[in-house]
């Protein structure tokens, strides 16, 4: 269990009491328990996400954070002096959380979820970073700013915090339950579940009117988490979220793109008591994002054709009623991923292939193989469509450009 | 010189089926394992995924998955009097090459061999008589039983998800079932796949004779499975794309689809792929080993030192692993001592082609393991005093393929080209069927395996040897069991049936089976086998040899249910015993 502000041991306040100098909290290595929440909190917010380099030593930045202004490198947060985080104080790892500001004062850009992690505790910042003051410090020299100008100019943020970040901490609903609650200061705070998946304005704020209604980020489409039944998690039972957060699979669906990571890296790793709280607290968001479209009409020549690619190349793995296999081909059909919106995921995973998460409780990592070089633009458009539109599925077409766009956009990742 | 590494517990020379399974249970227990594979890293997804494994030409016709003559080959004879020339591509067998080795490219028949199998020599001595079997015969008891075996076969059951429908379940007959199988703890764990049209009209006529035919057990799935160690396996989707190809549906039980997620994940666990171990190293008595040499592909020599070496590779490069390190004694087919090479065998395969009019079989939907089968004239479930052989095997109509190059059949007297061919092959695609035996082959003094004097590999070692041709009492099982199963075709009704039973010699350029057998076997006597019961060198305590590598002779079945029941079976000795007090397991 977390150590929210509704469940903090009184050890650990008395602790934080008698902490005067600078990182007493922090700087006793002998302190285990309080090390090891520390590491649990870390991977609850799944700073390797961003913080550890894809074959690089952990927390020792470089890892490229691609966002629609440009590209921003996760900075090195291992204790090393020089090019980590190690001559830092606790007020200024505090405030990179919880305000958005870094060593000298200047403005962190919201890449980094401060905007979410400003709900943390200071007793939780802390003792993330008791746990970050035990890893090995790694000499990396990162320049966290690739941005080209203007948004290279770190004082815009002044005005972006002013109209769209709003410092706090987390406070409880009162007249929710303490797991509810619980679950709330995840979701909101370390979890930052909302930084994929809810839309975001033209400044990249989120929008909070959509909250959780999904959103388009680094080729794939991160499908809502709301309530609602046929693009959100609607159908899905708090077991079947908690399993889906444990293991990466559930009934209906198996994690893959950038969600495996989080699986693998994150929530896989956290406590079933965190996950149900977390379960709880998403499946009493309310149902919005509006109701389905009438679905593509079967007789359409795209429908037809797209009904004989699936039965060539899909239906071995996903069955021929769409209903997958558990655990290994996910269901198509009722599938909420399926119905998004923006397909960018399914373009995604059609076009270039993807592997599933693998772990420890679900190991097998199931992979669908790339169809690039096999489908035609206006094949994948029409057995897409035809995935959107069957087995009570409905959302719209997806035309021979968008997966034009979608394959070329890769093409251009990799050069 | 090789450069020394680190040492390891135990260090594993081959990743597939047995490596998989030995490196899985001792990770389990502990210990760091390194794995050496001569291949490369294969991966359903990635190396044979469903968009273009189902491709003959790359895989059945170039061979994409083997080894390459090239790295290593064999040179054969048929006997002591000729020269051995080397096998320059393959043919009669298809030796593996890369992570999962033949689990990749098999067709999944996941057989167990019956109880009279593991006591061969002793079983058909007290019902003949010595006198029965051929004077050169060198069958042997295994020293271990099928109910020892009996736990070990359940546990790769379990892995792979086999199946099928139990015959016997802790003697209780079972309708449907092979009543001839030993009796098994619990029933398959997935009920058998479908049956196409041939397998039903063959069970038919079958049943009409009498005999009690029963659902060939298939390592490809009939439905979604997820094994004990957590793993999910998907269900077949009868594409007839199983041995010679990888599945790339997740559905046929390989190391790739049961263990290897697992292992991958293990710290303790480490593969070294596209590394081929050159020898099995050796301390200055001889009686130990240190560890193994093994060349990357750079041409760089590494030594890895290991506390305990598994040779858990194809069982041909076994024996010459073996005879290369210097371990044991070489076979010397004169005076009949030694035991390295000793006691080679193979499989004995027929069919019965058969050609109907009007019949539609669709055989491309198939299955590598799909069929329906009797044992009525396997090992000894039928006396074998009136025939003057000894042996037999499982015969029935089993859909493999329908594949379009080399899964047609023409009448006899067809053209072998041209539009009169191609006529034929239009006309009997869909109408024709082949039945198909499935016959042990015992081992002989005469048939053996030794380093060859002349063929060197790339390395400058010696080639393996390999003497070998059929001996009468198999063909003539293999022309009884021919017969048998023609009668049964018979009974379906075809306008025309053609009987292949295997005779003359032996032809190496002409695929049979992969079931190669033998030469380090396994027994009770150092004398006259290589390993003990638990698949441990008798004079290298600290190595053990897997495979089929140890069977003293081959049984009317596919081999590798057993090889995987004995993987299993030597690391529960590893585990519970040798680990304990390391040393021989078994005192002479």
């Amino acid at each position: 269990m977390i150590g929210s502000p509704l469940r903090l041991g009184g050890a650990l306040v008395i602790a934080l009491l008698s902490a005067t100098a600078r990182g007493a909290l922090a700087d006793d290595k002998q302190a285990f328990e309080l090390i090891a929440r520390g590491r649990y909190l870390a991977t609850a917010g799944d700073c390797t996400a961003c913080h550890t380099p894809a074959r690089g030593a952990l927390f020792s930045g470089g890892r490229p954070i691609d966002t629609p202004f440009g590209t921003l490198l996760g900075p090195n947060i291992t204790p090393d002096q020089e090019t980590g985080i190690g001559n830092w104080t606790d007020d200024e790892f505090v405030n990179a959380l919880k305000v958005g500001t870094g060593h000298n004062g200047e403005h962190i850009y919201p890449a980094m979820p401060y905007t979410y992690y400003t709900n943390l505790t200071r007793e939780d910042a802390l003792t993330i970073r008791a746990y970050l003051n035990t890893i090995e410090p790694i000499r990396h020299e990162v320049h966290p700013n690739q941005l080209s100008f203007p948004f290279s100019i770190r004082a815009l943020l002044i005005g972006w915090n002013g109209l769209f970040f709003k410092p706090g901490t987390f406070s409880a609903e009162p007249r929710k339950s303490p797991e509810w609650n619980q679950g709330a200061y995840l979701v909101q705070g370390l979890g930052h579940c909302g930084m994929c998946h809810t839309p975001k304005n033209m400044f990249g704020a989120d929008h909070l009117d959509q909250t959780f209604q999904g959103y388009a980020l680094q080729g794939w489409f991160a499908p809502a988490v709301t309530n609602n039944a046929h693009t959100g998690i609607g159908a899905w039972s708090v077991d079947d979220l908690v399993l889906y957060l444990k293991t990466g699979r559930n009934r209906f669906d198996i994690a893959s793109g950038p969600m495996a990571e989080v699986v693998a890296d994150s929530t896989s790793q956290m406590a079933v008591a965190d996950l149900r709280a977390i379960a709880i607290y998403l499946k009493d968001q309310p149902a919005t994002g509006g109701s389905p479209p009438n679905p593509v009409n079967a007789d359409e020549p795209r429908m037809k054709s797209g009904a004989a690619i699936y039965a060539d190349s899909c239906a071995a793995c996903h069955t021929s009623s769409g209903e997958g296999i558990t655990g290994l081909f996910p269901k198509l059909a009722g599938a909420p991923l399926v119905q998004q919106a923006d397909p960018a995921s399914l373009l995604h995973v059609v076009l270039h292939g993807n592997r599933a998460v693998a772990t420890d409780l679900a190991p097998t990592g199931p992979a669908m193989p790339a169809y690039d070089w096999k489908l035609s633009d206006d094949q994948v458009a029409a057995v897409l469509t035809y995935i959107r539109n069957s087995w009570g599925n409905a959302a719209p077409a997806v035309t021979a450009a968008d997966v034009s766009g979608a394959r070329h956009a890769r093409a251009a990742d990799a050069h | 010189m090789a450069r020394k590494l680190p040492a390891t517990d135990v260090v594993v020379i081959g990743l597939g089926w047995t490596g998989s399974i030995l490196a899985n249970e001792l990770t389990d227990a502990g210990l760091n394992v390194v794995a050496i594979e001569r291949g490369p890293w294969r991966d359903t997804a990635a190396d044979f995924p469903t968009t273009y494994a189902q491709d003959e030409l790359r895989y059945h016709i170039r061979h994409d998955l083997f080894l390459r003559p090239a790295q290593e080959t064999f040179t054969v004879r048929h006997n002591v009097g000729q020269a051995a020339l080397p096998m320059r591509t393959w043919g009669s067998f298809m030796p593996p090459n890369g992570v999962g080795g033949g689990g990749v490219h098999w067709n999944a028949e996941t057989w167990r061999f019956l109880p009279s199998d593991f006591q061969l020599r002793s079983h058909l001595t007290q019902r003949y008589g010595a006198a029965f079997l051929p004077e050169d015969m060198t069958i042997q008891d295994w020293g271990i039983t099928y109910d020892d075996l009996e736990p070990y076969y359940d546990r790769f059951e379990r892995l792979c998800g086999t199946s099928g429908r139990a015959g016997n379940i802790n003697g209780q007959k079972q309708a449907g079932g092979n009543p001839f199988e030993g009796p098994r703890s619990r029933d398959y764990p997935t009920p058998p796949q479908k049956q196409p049209y041939g397998p039903v009209l063959f069970a038919q006529a079958a049943r009409e004779m009498g005999y009690s035919p029963f659902p060939q057990p298939s390592g490809n799935l009939s439905q979604g499975y997820t094994n004990p160690l957590g793993v999910t396996i998907g269900p077949c989707t009868y594409c007839g794309y199983c041995e010679w190809f990888g599945c790339g549906n997740y559905s046929k039980a390989s190391p790739q689809t049961t263990i290897l997620p697992v292992l991958v994940r293990k710290p303790n666990f480490e593969a070294r792929t596209l590394c081929e171990v050159i020898k099995i190293n050796l301390d200055a008595s001889g009686k130990r080993a240190t560890g193994v040499t093994y060349v990357d592909t750079s041409g760089d020599e590494w030594e890895q030192p290991a506390d305990l070496v598994l040779l858990c590779a194809f069982q041909l490069f076994n024996v010459r692993m073996l005879l290369l390190s210097g371990i044991g004694t070489p076979y010397d087919p004169q005076t009949g001592q030694g035991v390295i090479g000793r006691n080679y065998s193979y499989q004995v395969t027929s069919s019965v082609d058969a050609f109907w009019n009007e019949k539609n079989f669709n055989p491309f939907v198939a299955s590598g393991a799909i069929g329906m089968c009797i044992d009525e004239f396997n090992g000894d479930n039928f006396d074998h005093g009136p025939h003057g052989f000894v042996g037999g095997g499982y015969m029935g109509a089993v859909q493999t393929n329908g594949r379009p190059i080399l899964g047609t059949r023409v009448p006899p007297g067809t053209p072998t080209w041209g539009a009169a061919w191609k006529k034929a092959i239009a006309q009997n695609y869909l109408s024709s069927y082949g039945m198909a035996t499935h016959g042990s082959c015992y081992s002989y003094r005469d048939v053996f395996l030794d380093l060859d004097p002349t063929y060197k590999d790339a390395h400058g070692r010696p080639l393996m040897r390999i003497t070998f041709d059929f001996h009468q009492n198999e063909l003539r099982m293999s022309q009884f069991l021919t017969d048998r199963v023609a009668e049964v075709t018979q009974k379906m009704g075809p306008q025309q049936i053609v009987k292949r039973p295997r005779t003359g010699h032996y032809d190496d350029t002409k695929y049979q089976t992969t079931h190669t057998c033998g030469g380090a076997i396994m027994g009770t006597d150092p004398k006259t086998s290589a390993l003990n019961r638990y698949l441990q060198s008798w004079d290298v305590s600290n190595l053990f040899v897997t495979g089929a590598t140890a069977f003293p002779q081959n049984a009317g079945y596919n081999p590798t249910g057993t090889v995987g029941a004995l993987a299993f079976w030597a690391a529960d000795a590893i585990r519970n015993q040798y680990m304990k007090n390391p040393g021989p397991l078994v005192q002479t």
